[in-house]
């Protein structure tokens, strides 16, 4: 693992109505680090997460990526980034494989071949179904598939496992740690027990 | 008066200063504002063709000049919280809404006024009449939009930005108006039109115009602490303000 | 492997969204419908007098399809935002405006040109001579993109509002009236023998200032409310 920090979180500071959620947040995160975010619910671990994706601003401080601020570097930022929010990001109307299409149509996309990333979420006969038709695991299983579809460094996770039995978060737990051995990072909410026992993870507690 | 300038950014300082000027600029207003109609009123001769009633003009024209004036502004603060996130301007874009449309109103009432003992109806359908009542609706919109969306920071950004597209939008949709008046008018010169003004009229006008100006100052000065306490209710230099 | 090229992407959404336009046909066809409703009613309200509704088809028309286009703004954003797919694509390696200007154009193919087809039809409905028929299929051609897409700024901008609709026809409706005088005119200085070339250069240069600008105010418009 280098010692590279990718992820630098400097004085971060985020208010809601008159809230302060959190403030004074700084962290490094280094490649083939996860960084796990507790805190009760409300305590604003969505709003960091999405503070992090470029999505929404902070009240105050900055976040970088290789030492240079993400509202500057824009695209270039977003591009090694892959987000899967609390809505799954996909569309009903269009099939499993029409949405992995997009997926690589609107990033840049890895060598992964659909059908193969279909086949080992377990979704390799829904290629052609409507989104529509598919249950709750099945879409959160589609909706993290983006992760592999696309090459990106850091993944953003908000409570994934949200509707997944547990051999599918197995499954995903496993596919985390590769992604961090492949000096990927993570940031991950989740309410769930994590069992990546061989990973080098950093918990941030919004609690206090 | 850089330094001065830049200080006028911090948010105790504005509020500091913006209430040392408050009793001058009362005062100041007060006076052009009785020199002004003293001078359209008693001064001025009665209009050759219109009589007496067209004194209204004086109150129509300033407010029809500061509702165009106030929105510039309004776009002005929408480039600086996009560029620069200046939070005084946030507050003082959010403040100038209500006093423009106020302002928007009074011409368009004073314009109905007029009207009515000129052409004997409350409303005609004159290209600047329609124009002031289009850009009642573009205030009307950003008032709007900045009470339905719920955060506050989010709602003056999104503001901001409708503030810079109605702008772009005022030309043309002056130019449109004034095309589209022109069309159904025939070769009549249109209603407010003045050919040119005598130095008698013109002089209690622009007192008029800079008595509004000064009121524009005034109304927003106390609508900006109003709001910037509101707003910074939690900070420090508040909370020591209210224990003093 | 490296990422589609900025016309490649543009294509591609575009396909996707009228992909999704033809898999939801009912929502789409209800704008069109409330044209219909709209124009059949003024003959209802003011009495079928042939020549009075020769004389007003232009302005009629223009107004039906102004608040058609106004319907259906929602449907830009609405289902992008509901399902976290506008988080996606703001998200998206391509530059956002170019992205909003290819929902703008699937918007227009699925809502602005049926209106375009239907409107010789309600044009003879109401009695208007063939040659405005003519100016008033090339302003519908000309004026409903830019419906769309100065309308696209205005939907942007109320996203995820619950009361977004009420909004936005106040936020729209004065930057419509551009077009719709300049369209209106021309049609009726059509029914006169007169020269249109004025009204129609107007609209071409809105359409290209709406084309150039929109999607850059609503890609940032769309920024903010998504923050």
């Amino acid at each position: 693992m280098s010692d590279t920090n990718l992820l630098q979180i400097d004085n971060l500071a985020c208010i809601r109505d008159d809230r302060v959620l959190f403030e004074h947040l700084n962290l490094l995160l280094a490649a083939g680090q996860m960084l796990l975010v507790e805190g009760a619910n409300g305590s604003g671990k969505t709003s960091l997460l999405r503070i992090l994706t470029g999505l929404k601003l902070a009240d105050e401080g900055e976040v970088l990526w290789q030492g240079k601020p993400i509202d500057q570097l824009a695209a270039d930022y977003t591009e090694q980034v892959s987000y899967v929010g609390h809505h799954d990001g996909v569309k009903r109307e269009l099939s499993c494989l029409e949405n992995l299409r997009l997926v690589q149509a609107m990033g840049k996309p890895s060598g992964v071949e659909l059908d193969d990333a279909l086949d080992r979420f377990g979704l390799y006969r829904y290629g052609d179904t409507l989104v529509s038709n598919l249950s709750a695991g099945q879409k959160r299983r589609l909706a993290l598939s983006r992760l592999i579809v696309t090459e990106s460094q850091l993944w953003i996770l908000d409570e994934p496992f949200t509707s997944l039995d547990k051999n599918s978060m197995a499954g995903f737990e496993r596919m985390f740690e590769q992604h961090l051995a492949e000096q990927g990072v993570i940031v991950m909410t989740s309410h769930h027990d994590i069992g990546m026992v061989n990973a080098d993870i950093q918990r941030l507690d919004l609690s206090q | 008066m850089f330094l001065w300038f830049h200080k006028l950014g911090s948010p105790p300082h504005f509020y500091r200063i913006a209430g040392n000027w408050l009793p001058w600029l009362g005062t100041i207003f007060l006076l052009l504002l009785v020199a002004g109609v003293y001078g359209g009123l008693v001064l001025a001769p009665p209009d050759y063709q219109q009589g007496d009633s067209y004194r209204i003009i004086f109150i129509h024209v300033p407010s029809a000049w500061m509702s165009l004036f106030i929105y510039m502004v309004m776009a002005a603060c929408g480039v600086v919280i996009l560029v620069w996130r200046m939070k005084i301007a946030e507050i003082v874009l959010i403040s100038s809404a209500p006093i423009g449309a106020s302002f928007t109103f009074l011409a368009l009432a004073t314009g109905s006024l007029w009207g009515k003992p000129m052409w004997g109806t409350w409303w005609v359908w004159d290209a600047r009449l329609t124009s002031e009542l289009i850009l009642l609706f573009l205030y009307l919109g950003v008032i709007g939009l900045h009470g339905a969306i719920e955060d506050k920071r989010v709602a003056t950004r999104a503001i901001a930005i409708l503030a810079i597209v109605g702008m772009v939008n005022i030309p043309i949709i002056h130019y449109s108006v004034e095309w589209w008046n022109s069309l159904h008018q025939g070769a009549t010169v249109t209603k407010f039109d003045k050919p040119s003004i005598h130095w008698s009229m013109l002089i209690p006008l622009l007192l008029m115009a800079l008595a509004f100006q000064v009121y524009y100052l005034l109304a927003l000065f106390q609508s900006c602490r109003a709001e910037l306490l509101q707003r910074e209710r939690n900070s420090k230099w508040v909370e020591e303000l209210i224990a003093k | 492997m490296t990422r589609l090229s900025l016309s490649q992407a543009f294509i591609y959404l575009l396909r996707r969204d009228l992909t999704l336009a033809f898999r939801n046909r009912a929502e789409f066809a209800n704008p069109l419908l409330f044209f219909i409703m709209v124009v059949t009613l003024f003959p209802l309200a003011i009495g079928a007098v042939p020549e009075l509704l020769a004389r007003i088809a232009p302005g009629i028309i223009w107004v039906a399809a102004l608040l058609a286009a106004m319907l259906s703004l929602e449907s830009i954003f609405r289902s992008d935002f509901d399902d976290g797919s506008l988080d996606q694509l703001l998200m998206s390696a391509h530059p956002m405006p170019l992205l909003v200007l290819a929902k703008v154009c699937a918007h227009w193919l699925v809502t602005g040109f049926p209106l375009l087809i239907i409107s010789p039809i309600l044009a003879e409905m109401l009695g208007m001579p063939q040659q405005a028929q003519g100016v008033l299929f090339l302003t519908i051609l000309i004026g409903t993109p830019v419906l769309s897409l100065v309308g696209s700024i205005g939907v942007a901008l109320t996203v995820g509002l619950p009361k977004g609709g009420i909004i936005l026809s106040i936020l729209v409706l004065p930057l419509y009236v551009p077009v719709l005088i300049f369209a209106a005119s021309a049609i009726e200085a059509a029914a006169g023998g007169l020269d249109v070339s004025a009204q129609i250069y107007m609209l071409l240069a809105f359409l290209f200032l709406a084309l150039s600008l929109s999607p850059v105010a609503a890609a940032a418009a769309l920024k903010i409310s998504m923050s």
